[in-house]
Formats: C-alpha cells, structure tokens, sequence
C-alpha cells in the first residue's frame, strides 16, 4: 500500500458519492409524484456507506485493508406519507385521497451540498497524490 | 549500508512513510460519510524512532491468535484519530482535519523529494566531474 493506492482508495469513494448524487436526483425528480395508495407512496430513498474491508476473517491491527467505500444498500425514508383530497385525480382512491411522496426538497439540497463537497475533496486527494507521482517519476532527472 | 544510501540519508524510507500515511488520509477522506468509521493515522515519532533503530515499546504477545501490533510494523502502530467533537453517526473524521493533514503530508512529501533531487545532482557532479 502507498501513493498508489490511493487511487483505488478514492476511486471508490468518487464512485460512492456519484451514487448518492444520484440518488438525490432520483428523490427530487420523484417529489411531486403521486400514488394512489400509502403503500405505493413514493418514499425518499438514501444510500447506506460502509467501509471496504478486505477480509475480516484475518484482521490485522495495524493493516488498513484497502480501506475505501462502498454503497451497502438503501434506507428508506420513514417521515409519514400524507394524503390529500383530490377527486379529479384518476390515481385516487375510493375515497377520493391520493398519497404524497415524503421527499424533503430542503434535506435533499443539504445531502446533494455534502455529497458534492466529498466528491470534490476526494478529486483534490487524487490530484495531489498524481502530481506526487509525476514529481516521484522525474526523481534525479537533470 | 552503502554510500549511495549514505549520501540519501533518511528521506528515501521518509517517502515510504509519507506515502503509506498518504493513503491512510486518502481513505480516511474517502470514509467521511461512513456511519461509524473511526479515522486513523501513525504517529511520525513511533516512526522515526523505529527508522533510527531505537527501543519501541511493543506488547509481547504469547499466542499466534493476538492481534498483531506495533512491534510487526514498519511505520509503528496504526492509531486511531481522537476526534475534536462527536457525531450523530458515530464518524470520527473531520474533514478539515484529514484535509489540512494529507496537504501537510503532501508538502513533506515533496520536501523529502527536494532534498533527494539535491544528493542525485550533487551524486552526479562527483560522477562526472562536470558542473
């Protein structure tokens, strides 16, 4: 493990962090959507991160096994559905309500504002180790 | 040792350390949004000391299945970051904190590098004798 690493290292995070940029876009894209029952109710969707370790089965202390990061899978938002009276949709059900997505425009604007912040100091990591490298490169050159 | 190590002195294992602890700061960045992901980073003094060949207080472990420690690593323990402030998330990196280390640690970097590009040209002049 060295400067080299650190490629794969923010390779992963980059890849990460485009995902929950995605995700954000998927959820915002998604706010105004309808649905005619609460079960089918769009529901604000958030990736879960967790650390790439190598193999937990023989930990060493004093390894950090690879050491990047992964999507682990998605948490659904539990904020309550709410339901609106709206006869003249052909979505709404027999009692005439149809059922709000539970996207919060504001929380998703503050996610998408650190997801790209991440990504960005993770790009600054990567260029930094790439001008080390060069500069290792053309070690001794006259 | 020779004199072609002499002459680099200790800034060749320097550019190994700063570039193991570079990829430490880079995951460490990378893992800033991982619920319960504690930072981590070595210690440069546990380092220079294992470089100069000096005691380094290890723990003695009696049985194969211990959790290896200081005495197995090159660079010294690998340690954990003691946050300034505590999250919700249980996440231990700052990420001013990680920035401004891999960016000194960068800087190091490239000093170790100076000076090595400095013996190389000074190696070169006593090679050939030429200015």
């Amino acid at each position: 493990m060295g400067l080299s690493s650190v490629f794969e290292i923010t390779g992963t995070a980059l890849n990460a962090q485009s995902i929950h940029i995605d995700t954000i876009a998927k959820n915002m894209a998604n706010a105004q959507v309808l649905a005619g029952s609460e079960q089918a109710a769009y529901r604000a969707k958030r990736p879960v991160f967790a650390s790439i370790l190598e193999s937990s089965m023989n930990f060493d202390f004093n390894k950090l096994s690879m050491g990047g990061v992964k999507v682990d899978g998605m948490s659904y938002s539990d904020t309550p559905i709410e339901k609106q009276m709206m006869r003249e949709n052909p979505f709404a059900d027999a009692q005439g309500y149809v059922y709000l997505s539970n996207v919060n425009m504001v929380e998703e604007m503050a996610y998408m504002m650190e997801a790209s912040r991440n990504y960005q100091s993770n790009i600054e990591v990567m260029n930094t180790s790439k001008q080390l490298m060069q500069r290792t490169i053309s070690l001794g050159a006259a | 040792m020779n004199i072609i190590d002499k002459a680099f002195g200790i800034h060749a294992a320097a550019l190994s350390f700063r570039s193991q602890r570079g990829s430490v700061l880079a995951a460490n960045i990378a893992n800033s949004a991982t619920p319960d992901f504690l930072a981590r980073d070595y210690d440069f003094r546990t380092a220079l000391k294992k470089f100069s060949g000096d005691q380094v207080v290890a723990m003695q472990s009696t049985n194969p299945m211990h959790i290896k420690t200081s005495a197995s690593n090159e660079f010294g323990d690998l340690l954990y970051r003691v946050p300034t402030r505590t999250t919700t998330n249980g996440n231990t990196v700052e990420a001013d904190v990680e920035q401004a280390a891999f960016s000194d640690n960068a800087l190091r970097y490239q000093t170790s590098l100076q000076f090595l590009n400095g013996s190389i040209s000074g190696l070169r002049k006593a090679i050939t004798g030429k200015i």
